[in-house]
């Protein structure tokens, strides 16, 4: 069953690589239309974590609920329901926006009319239309960004995932950035979201933070801030990853 | 299928907005051809011979006659002593003196028997040998056609005949060898740096997490490129058919087959390394050291296999170009069917399994 207030339940997720234990136990839920920031260290199982909930691999033990879909035995129904964007931003370089956006819309198998029409009001909003056929290689990194994300969202999944969307960027785009991941969100796509940035893990929802593969602090920036007697989410973050 | 032809189609962009690959596609196999066509060519011409001549007979006359009208001898000097000889060679124009002994002809109707030493200049081995071997083989004809028809009965010399390719013509070693590069260096290194490619701009991680499974994805990547590689293949014969009069004995479309099968293994070669490789310039080295060198080296292109040392002769049993190479030879030249090569054939449709058994392999432990 579908259930209608956690988009992500997770339980006693556990994943190995030989003796080592990338995911110690994990237990969460994330819930529909929030932006659920997943931090950690370098290493912490950040990206395994992510990878599971995605699709692209399998956990040793533990049950995976991702947009009401068990990631082990419906793994395509949830691939569907997801959007993904890496911090390399995951464009082909030597395809024009318009050529990426239509191809990655191809992917997902949305018919031709669709994706013209919806490319249309999407190159609008963007503000877009006239570098519709320019070379990706040839924007700045904003506007990748921007298309990456867009892309992302196409197929109008139910969640979608953001591997430290933000690295490498300045901060007014990053600033642009996160007023698209709010505008996602107030329309009910969830977002999650990896970062190293900490003052974006203020801007979360909820956060989770990770350490050596547990997960050591799951809550609103402010009740975390509280718990750890700290005066901001760095100091929550050291605390933790120390 | 409509997601599948959309991926195809964002491949071929790939290639045809990349002059590179286009250049490595396109031009590379023409010119190879060219180049190994003319410029590498084992055949003699003209080439600049002295002629010590002690008897100064009748049949000494005729068999330098023969040897310079031949076409492939220009007679440069005419040599009085042992002591000449060596200036001669040592001025770099004369590759070769022709020493005919005393009394030639006298001797020869004597005793049945005379002496003619073929000196060439070895500092370049490889064409002394091939110039000894047309004068051996114009002195034998002499002997044979002209003191044998007249009933003389003399010695005959074993014939040394060059079957199948009587002029020892460059090319029939040349277009085999090519195609089995060209087709490795397109199928395998560019299909490999392409995967790479997607791995390194992070777009394949997208792919994976879209509902497309991995074979479409794969399939999908190859397919251009086992299109184009065709294609190469085809011009690669048509160059040597029309270029070169190499001649095409056997069945053009079993020949065309047995290609295909080919570029399916140098394909699954290429998704094999890119399964190993995390970047575009991973995949090229191990396909330019893996693939392109043994492939040259030890595959009987260039250097024949049966003078190697033991250890590279067997290393050279896993070359899958040298059963391609044998494959086509026997095709092109002696026009085999299935029937004689159904050996080679076999070996290159295991080793395609093995490399695809194999990235399916690696590809599970990624996943898992």
């Amino acid at each position: 069953m579908e259930n209608f207030e956690n988009i992500i339940e997770v339980k006693n997720l556990v994943k190995k690589f030989g003796s080592f234990v990338a995911n110690d136990n994990l237990t969460f839920n994330v819930k529909r239309g929030e932006i659920f920031g997943f931090l950690g260290a370098n290493g912490a199982g950040k990206t395994t974590a992510i990878k599971i909930l995605s699709g692209l691999s399998f956990p040793t033990s533990g049950d995976v609920n991702v947009a009401g879909f068990d990631v082990y035995r419906e793994r395509e129904k949830v691939k569907k329901n997801i959007g993904y964007m890496s911090q390399k931003f995951s464009l082909y370089e030597d395809l024009t926006v318009r050529e990426n956006i239509r191809f990655y819309g191809g992917i997902y198998g949305l018919s031709s009319k669709y994706i013209k029409e919806k490319t249309e009001s999407l190159l609008e909003r963007l503000k877009m239309t006239d570098i519709q056929d320019s070379l990706i290689k040839s924007l700045p990194l904003g506007w990748k960004q921007k298309i990456a994300f867009s892309v992302a969202l196409f197929h109008e999944p139910k969640i979608v995932f953001l591997d430290e969307p933000t690295g490498g960027v300045d901060p007014i785009t990053r600033r642009d950035f996160w007023e698209m991941i709010y505008e996602t969100s107030d329309s009910g796509i969830t977002v999650f979201v990896t970062t190293h940035y900490m003052d974006e893990a203020e801007y979360c929802d909820r956060v989770s933070i990770m350490d050596k593969g547990r997960i050591e602090g799951l809550d609103t920036p402010g009740e975390l801030k509280k718990q750890f007697d700290a005066q901001n989410m760095d100091e929550v973050f050291i605390k933790i990853a120390r | 299928m409509n997601r599948f032809i959309g991926f195809v189609k964002k491949e071929f962009l790939h290639i045809f907005r990349d002059y590179r690959t286009m250049l490595i596609l396109f031009g590379m196999p023409i010119a190879q051809i060219l180049i190994f066509g003319y410029v590498v060519s084992n055949e003699i011409t003209d080439v600049n011979i002295g002629v010590y001549d002690k008897s100064k007979d009748n049949v000494t006359h005729e068999i330098t006659n023969k040897i310079t009208s031949s076409g492939f001898f220009i007679l440069h000097e005419n040599l009085n002593s042992d002591k000449e000889i060596e200036e001669a060679f040592k001025r770099g124009i004369v590759r070769e003196v022709i020493v005919f002994e005393d009394n030639f002809a006298e001797k020869l109707e004597r005793e049945g028997t005379a002496g003619i030493q073929i000196i060439a200049d070895a500092s370049d081995a490889n064409t002394a040998n091939i110039v000894s071997n047309y004068t051996k083989a114009i002195i034998n004809s002499y002997v044979k056609n002209e003191l044998f028809a007249k009933g003389f009965p003399y010695e005959i010399v074993p014939e040394v005949r060059m079957l199948y390719n009587n002029s020892l013509k460059g090319v029939y070693m040349f277009v085999p060898g090519t195609m089995a590069l060209i087709l490795m260096l397109v199928s395998a290194m560019m299909t490999s740096i392409s995967i790479a490619r997607e791995k390194e701009m992070g777009t394949m991680e997208v792919l994976l997490v879209s509902p497309l499974k991995p074979l479409p994805i794969v399939i999908g990547k190859v397919i251009p490129y086992m299109v184009l590689s065709f294609i190469n293949a085809v011009v690669i014969i048509a160059l040597s058919y029309f270029v070169f009069d190499m001649p095409i004995m056997g069945n053009l479309a079993f020949l065309l087959l047995e290609t295909l099968l080919f570029i399916f293994m140098a394909l699954s070669m290429g998704i094999l390394i890119s399964t190993v490789s995390n970047s575009q310039m991973v995949a090229m080295f191990i396909s330019m050291f893996a693939l392109m060198l043994p492939t040259m080296l030890l595959s009987g292109f260039i250097f024949p296999i049966a003078n190697m040392p033991k250890i590279l002769q067997w290393l050279s049993t896993i070359m899958p170009a040298k059963y391609f190479i044998i494959i086509v030879k026997n095709i092109m030249i002696k026009g085999s069917g299935i029937g004689i090569v159904w050996k080679e054939t076999l070996i290159i449709a295991g080793m395609t399994l093995f490399f695809l058994v194999m990235s399916i392999k690696k590809f599970k432990v990624r996943l898992e």
